[in-house]
């Protein structure tokens, strides 16, 4: 550590931690999203604090996986799919059809459970999702991935084999890698889906520390399984329970006096 | 609120809640001992008070302990976590007026070997009500109620306004004659220990009724204790 900015203060972070303060940069007004006919998210009113992190949580099945993919709109995929209500980011209803999907998820980044590196080189991994989006000179491309891989703390391991395959990276390189390769597109939002669930103790603490890193520039929204790990890592914590959210509060006060039982009862591992 | 998940940590919730008990047990025998030991100048009485004073600490260690095991190994959240913290906070008030109870049964060996020329009815009423709330505050650690834990919060303003009138009383006495200044001198100190295992008491109170319901009682708790400015020294006593 050789940065020697000065450390907030415990009051200053837990004002910052109460999200209200800062503006969102994406807020969700009753939001319903149907598989078929299965209402799988129920009136979901939610913002996601600027350059904070946003951590959602709930029993399987409870509708946070499922908001996540609705941000990006990666429910497009696949038919019978739909959302109504309100996604506005920018003065923009992200879910109405006229959105260009692409330019959607350059700004909305994502990254998923298990690491998704492509067969090909650790430099053309991130060059890859770059070239969709922007055409740049070798200088500036070169550039642009030395800046990802160090924001994404993995220059130092590979600056020495960039041409060397991914599939060689372990487990938590590689997942350091897709945050690289969504990070080099320079989104204003990233989505994690559980990072960390395929990890070691060590990797996920490596991947925590970047989340907190990131979030000087981008607003963050994850999804974990791990209460410790929304506790370590999030500013805010939403509660989901069958495609409801049940609260939203500081993780300090989610995680020490949470206000509806349900959410205590869940965080106490008394039901799930 | 429904069970654990896994059952093992409900017993052992279970466990330090009876251990905080069965230390408030042991402490509130040892302040009625105390009590008892004062008024009746029961020497029996006080050396049991005295004796328990081990135990007490020993059963304080294994509450921090456990507590630390706990935040280890459970890694408790929310209403738990409220718990477990209340726990560690709680057993070192407990001890706290086990010590005191010792020194009270200690200062009444001393007081018993000096003549009394006036009642302690004032201090034995004291007496009553410290063991009164003190009573009340250890069944609410057992049922972690957190009504209970109000009744005491908001009585101990009663038990300040006597030790006021028993500091002012003492005073005079000890004005009118100077012998009575060695007997006065420790009854003041007897008094002062039960004002401060009721204000132990409402610490406990106010553990209970954060662990219970996740919001701290801020508010000013009513005083009733004016002895720092009570004493004024006499006319032409400069």
């Amino acid at each position: 550590m050789n940065d020697n900015v000065a450390r907030p203060s415990i009051a200053a972070a837990e004002a910052r931690s109460t999200a209200d303060l800062a503006a969102a940069r994406i807020s969700v007004r009753n939001l319903d999203f149907f598989y078929g006919t299965n209402r799988a998210l129920k009136s979901i009113n939610l913002d996601f604090p600027d350059r904070q992190v946003t951590g959602m949580i709930g029993p399987s099945g409870c509708g946070k996986s499922t908001l996540l993919r609705v941000l990006n709109r990666m429910y497009d995929l696949y038919p019978g799919q739909r959302a109504s209500g309100e996604v506005m980011m920018d003065g923009e209803n992200i879910i109405t059809p006229g959105i260009d999907l692409n330019q959607l998820r350059s700004r909305i980044g994502m990254v998923f459970q298990k690491p998704t590196p492509f067969p090909m080189t650790i430099y053309e991994n991130i060059a890859f999702g770059v070239k969709l989006h922007e055409v740049l000179p070798k200088a500036q491309m070169d550039e642009r991935i030395e800046w990802s891989l160090t924001r994404a703390a993995l220059w130092d391991e590979v600056k020495d084999r960039l041409n060397a395959s991914a599939m060689g990276l372990s487990g938590g390189q590689q997942q350091r890698l897709c945050i690289a390769r969504t990070i080099a597109v320079r989104p204003e939002v990233i989505l994690f889906d559980e990072p960390t669930s395929a990890l070691d103790p060590i990797s996920t603490l490596k991947i925590e520390e970047l989340i907190d890193e990131l979030k000087r520039d981008f607003t963050i929204a994850i999804v974990t399984h791990n209460m410790q790990q929304a506790a370590r890592c999030a500013d805010q914590v939403a509660f989901f329970y069958l495609g409801e959210m049940v609260e939203v509060g500081a993780a300090a006060q989610m995680f020490t006096a949470p206000r509806e039982r349900r959410t205590q009862e869940y965080i106490t591992g008394r039901f799930g | 609120m429904t069970d654990h998940i896994v059952k093992s940590y409900d017993q052992e919730l279970k466990r330090l809640s009876a251990m905080l008990t069965d230390m408030g047990g042991i402490v509130e025998s040892q302040v009625s001992l105390a009590c008892r030991a004062v008024v009746d100048k029961d020497a029996l009485a006080a050396r049991k008070t005295i004796e328990a004073d081990p135990r007490v600490d020993a059963l304080e260690r294994e509450v921090e302990q456990f507590t630390i095991r706990l935040l280890a190994l459970r890694q408790p959240m929310a209403q738990d976590l409220r718990q477990i913290f209340a726990s560690l906070k709680i057993t070192g008030d407990l001890e706290r007026i086990g010590d005191y109870a010792a020194n009270v049964a200690k200062r009444s060996l001393v007081l018993a070997q000096h003549p009394m020329p006036y009642a302690l009815t004032g201090l034995a009423h004291m007496g009553r009500l410290v063991q009164e709330n003190l009573k009340l505050i250890i069944d609410a650690i057992g049922e972690n109620d957190a009504e209970k834990a109000l009744v005491v919060w908001r009585s101990d303003a009663a038990i300040d306004e006597i030790y006021d009138a028993l500091f002012r009383e003492l005073i005079t006495y000890m004005m009118e004659d100077p012998r009575n200044i060695t007997p006065c001198t420790h009854l003041l100190f007897i008094a002062k220990n039960l004002e401060r295992i009721g204000d132990h008491a409402t610490n406990i109170a106010e553990l209970i009724h954060y662990a219970a319901t996740g919001t701290p009682l801020t508010d000013q708790r009513p005083k009733g204790d004016n002895s720092t400015t009570t004493f004024q020294p006499a006319p032409g006593d400069e």
